[in-house]
């Protein structure tokens, strides 16, 4: 058998800590996209050209009885 | 005497009107009414939608449109498709990847949406369909990983099995059934991702996008005094 087929050939590289047991690949995804999630707050917008007041009120605000 | 027909629609300036005693009058206007005028697909958003926070609900849409056309040439070519040829391999690689984005997009927008409380404002219905979106995405691509059909979803449907037979899920999907699995995939839950997520979809054009914590939305306040 190919050794890349053999059941003692390793699945990847993982992090255990207590409970805690994932690969490495998926903690850094988790991590850049909690990098993102920040990034996402803190940089801001590029502004678009049609800089109308915003508009808060909806027209179904006279009917208050919709879920 | 019979009652006077009515008046065709065009007669009455093209506008939805009292739907009256039938069935197809009523859904008429039931959907003329399910968002307001304008809203359903708007020009122009609040000033605080200017934030890239605001980016990852239309990512994950973006991103569940390719997933879906992806989905349906991987369907028309097969398995032996993509898996042997260059083209099959490129179709696959793209579904999967979209796949990833759309997950992760959508992880992203939750918590977004969670630090923001977006249940506010009478948002609790599209709160709740965001929730569903996200659970039936995740057994989507559960029934997805069980459809490769190599080694990788054998492995997974063989530990799947033990772990759905504990909490009694096994007597309703077995796993270790690939047709069952793939009809699941590709007609079962793509049909209820689609509903939960065109339903999500609505309500965010019926109740607006959500503002900020410490945006002023008079909507809100109104119907919060009104609860209180």
């Amino acid at each position: 058998m190919h050794p890349a087929l053999s059941a003692s050939s390793p699945a990847g590289n993982y992090l255990d800590w207590g409970v805690i047991h994932i690969s490495y690949t998926n903690l850094g995804i988790i991590a850049v996209m909690l990098l993102l999630f920040v990034l996402a707050l803190l940089l801001p917008f590029p502004k678009a050209t049609d800089l109308r007041p915003a508009r808060v009120e909806r027209a179904d605000d006279e009917r208050e009885d919709r879920p | 005497m019979s009652a006077a027909p009515p008046a065709p629609l065009a007669h009455r300036g093209g506008q939805p009107t009292d739907g009256g005693s039938t069935w197809t009058g009523r859904l008429r206007d039931r959907i003329a009414h399910t968002v307001p005028p304008g809203q359903a697909l708007p020009d122009r958003q609040p000033a605080y939608v200017d934030s890239w926070i605001y980016v990852f609900g239309v990512a994950t849409l973006a991103a569940l449109v390719v997933v879906v056309g992806t989905g349906i040439l991987l369907a028309i070519g097969g398995a032996a498709w993509w898996h042997t040829s260059s083209l099959g391999h490129f179709v696959n690689s793209l579904h999967l990847w979209s796949v990833e984005l759309f997950m992760a997009a959508m992880v992203i927008h939750l918590w977004g949406k969670f630090w923001m409380a977006a249940w506010r404002g009478r948002r609790t219905l599209t709160w709740v369909t965001g929730i569903l979106a996200f659970l039936t995405s995740i057994g989507t691509a559960f029934t997805g990983y069980l459809s490769q059909t190599n080694l990788d979803s054998q492995w997974i449907s063989t530990q799947a099995k033990n772990g759905l037979n504990a909490v009694g899920v096994g007597a309703y999907l077995n796993v270790l059934n690939p047709g069952q699995t793939l009809l699941w995939h590709i007609v079962l839950m793509p049909i209820a991702v689609g509903i939960i997520a065109l339903a999500h979809i609505v309500l965010v054009r019926r109740h607006g996008v959500v503002p900020p914590l410490d945006a002023v939305d008079p909507r809100a306040d109104r119907a919060e005094a009104v609860e209180r």
